[in-house]
């Protein structure tokens, strides 16, 4: 399966990747050859096979709704670019 | 003596019948780093002061004598993936080259809370992806056997480290065999856990579904010693269940007449290197002679393992990778012009080649349209091979198998070419997809190279292939082969 090069400006687009020129054919080659490669996949037959997403046996772990400080709060917020006031500064969105 | 070449339980009994200081032990440590790390390049960041501070506390706590915590002033490698409080934490990316936490994982904190020894920060390819240790974002780490050859991967410099004593024990991440093979690589011994047997809280997240934590060290009693401080139950972790931790160093001591091993034909298959195979055969001999009972097993879906991990791992990493967006922490490029250009610049600038091609391998696994023939199919398929090693291990104790099809391998060799390096992790990525547990030992040289076997064992049994492992080792020496460096 050959992916094209608008696939993969496409690809890079939704994953926030900037792309150069040679990159974008490198990838081009080498996504192509893994896909290729994953292929053999779709000649197992898994009708009726439940999927696994995990191992450990556990489901819905829930805990009581109950608030706990963790005590760095103000160290996280410091390990952003821009901060004020406990807050992490962004640029404008619109 | 050289004390920096003991291991975890000499250090642990030699602390105690003061026959050194951890002040000593630490600097003989340290001593070993300044030597060799220019050459083998196993280390990130150094922990220098912070290390002698800790050690000379551990040293009033003897003099004192106050309790001692069982890894207390032992001198350890980190992985630099584990978060560590105000030390520096890179995952060897440079989108978190400056990056100091806030706090510890869990195990850093069970570790520095026992009076443990943190001596530095250890190399690893970028994030974890990789298996040849050349992946890191900074410097690949040298196979301190031949240093034109890779340490093999992720987890390069903890196994690198440990191999030239330059720390009593590691810390790593097994993922796919970031553990198992580059301990292979160096002639150490190291343990992948069973899937939530470890805490991962604070360790940055690469495949969550697979992701484990365990120790790489210079025998099985060290690695047993070692689990037994750092498993179990974390409430920050909701994959660990709370399932008993055994007493390992106890359980090890049991012989192995009787324990059935099975030799898995999917394992002996053409491009297995002929050497390796009968270092393999001749370890299952050993465990004969050491009144083991050896039979031949299948695992049917072993083929595809390979093909299911490069669609799993890349769609979680591509996830995963998301939150470092220039926003919240580590590398932020702010030369453009709106906020869709932070993200942008911040990544492309930010990540290697392989953490993008993942990214985008899995980005495209998860984009619209595709979800079931990848992401979905891949998860069947996972259930068949983990079905494989359910049915086996309902006859035998232990599967016995090769670690890596081919010793270490050239630095450079595979760079270009990411689908051959993925092959190389064919026997260790089925036990990861299973979430069961596999232990690398020592068992040969070929041509002065280190070759390890592996031996898996079911879920939170990693007291029966502890006990193998250990019994290998009394009856074996290859554990205590060293590198000759200088």
């Amino acid at each position: 399966m050959k992916l094209s090069k608008s696939e993969i400006e496409h690809i890079a687009k939704l994953a926030r990747l900037n792309l150069s020129e040679d990159e974008a054919k490198l990838y081009s080659q080498q996504l192509s050859d893994i896909l290729d490669y994953v292929e053999k996949l779709q000649a197992v037959d898994t009708s009726g096979v439940e999927e696994t997403s995990q191992v450990t046996g556990l489901t819905n772990i829930m805990r009581e709704d109950k608030i706990e400080e963790s005590g760095i709060s103000d160290e996280l917020v410091a390990s952003s670019f821009q901060n004020s006031n406990g807050y992490i500064k962004v640029p404008k969105i619109l | 003596m050289d004390l920096n070449k003991l291991t975890v339980l000499e250090t642990f009994e030699g602390l105690r019948d003061k026959k050194f200081s951890s002040e000593e032990i630490t600097k003989s440590c340290l001593k070993q780093i300044e030597s060799f790390n220019g050459q083998i390049k196993a280390f990130i960041t150094i922990n220098e002061d912070g290390a002698i501070l800790q050690a000379k506390a551990v040293d009033k706590k003897i003099k004192n004598k106050s309790p001692l915590s069982p890894l207390a002033g032992i001198p350890v490698a980190v992985k630099d993936l584990f978060c560590t409080k105000d030390l520096r934490s890179t995952a060897a990316s440079k989108i978190l080259e400056n990056y100091i936490p806030p706090y510890d994982a869990t195990v850093v904190e069970k570790i520095r809370t026992g009076d443990g020894v943190i001596i530095g920060k250890a190399n690893l390819d970028e994030f974890g992806m990789g298996n040849s240790g050349e992946k890191s974002g900074f410097f690949p780490t040298h196979n301190p056997w031949d240093l034109e050859r890779v340490p093999g991967g992720s987890s390069s410099g903890s196994a690198a480290a440990t191999a030239s004593d330059m720390c009593i024990y590691a810390l790593g991440t097994d993922t796919g065999g970031s553990i198992r093979q580059p301990a292979s690589f160096c002639n150490v011994t190291g343990l992948k856990v069973s899937y939530g047997r470890v805490s991962r809280y604070g360790v940055m997240a690469m495949t969550s579904s697979l992701d484990t934590i365990g120790p790489i060290t210079k025998n099985v009693a060290d690695a047993a010693f070692v689990l037994q401080q750092i498993a179990g139950y974390d409430k920050k972790d909701s994959t660990t269940p709370a399932e008993k931790v055994d007493d390992y160093l106890k359980e090890i001591k049991k012989d192995v007449k009787g324990l059935k091993i099975g030799l898995p034909k999917e394992y002996f298959i053409e491009g297995l290197d002929e050497e390796v195979r009968n270092v393999v055969l001749a370890a299952a001999k050993k465990f004969e002679d050491m009144g083991a009972e050896v039979v031949d097993v299948s695992l049917p879906h072993t083929d595809l393992a390979v093909a299911v991990y490069y669609i799993i791992c890349p769609s979680e990493v591509s996830s995963n990778m998301a939150r470092y967006d220039g926003i919240r922490y580590g590398l932020s490029k702010r030369d453009g012009k709106d906020l869709l250009d932070i993200y942008l610049n911040t990544k492309s600038s930010g990540f290697g080649d392989e953490v993008k091609r993942r990214i985008m391998i899995g980005t495209y696994a998860l984009s619209a349209g595709y979800y079931d023939a990848y992401y979905k199919k891949a998860m069947q398929v996972r259930t068949l091979v983990k079905q494989d090693f359910d049915k086996t291990f309902s006859d035998v104790d232990v599967i016995l198998t090769p670690v890596s099809p081919a010793l270490a391998w050239k630095m450079g060799e595979n760079m270009s070419d990411p689908l051959k390096e993925y092959l190389a992790d064919v026997f260790t990525i089925p036990a990861s997809l299973a979430g069961i547990c596999g232990l690398a030992i020592p068992a040969g040289l070929v041509g002065g190279l280190p070759v390890g076997v592996q031996l898996l064992g079911k879920r939170f049994d990693e007291k029966t292939i502890l006990r193998a492992g250990y019994q290998y080792q009394l009856a074996t020496d290859w554990h205590q082969q060293k590198p000759n460096i200088k």
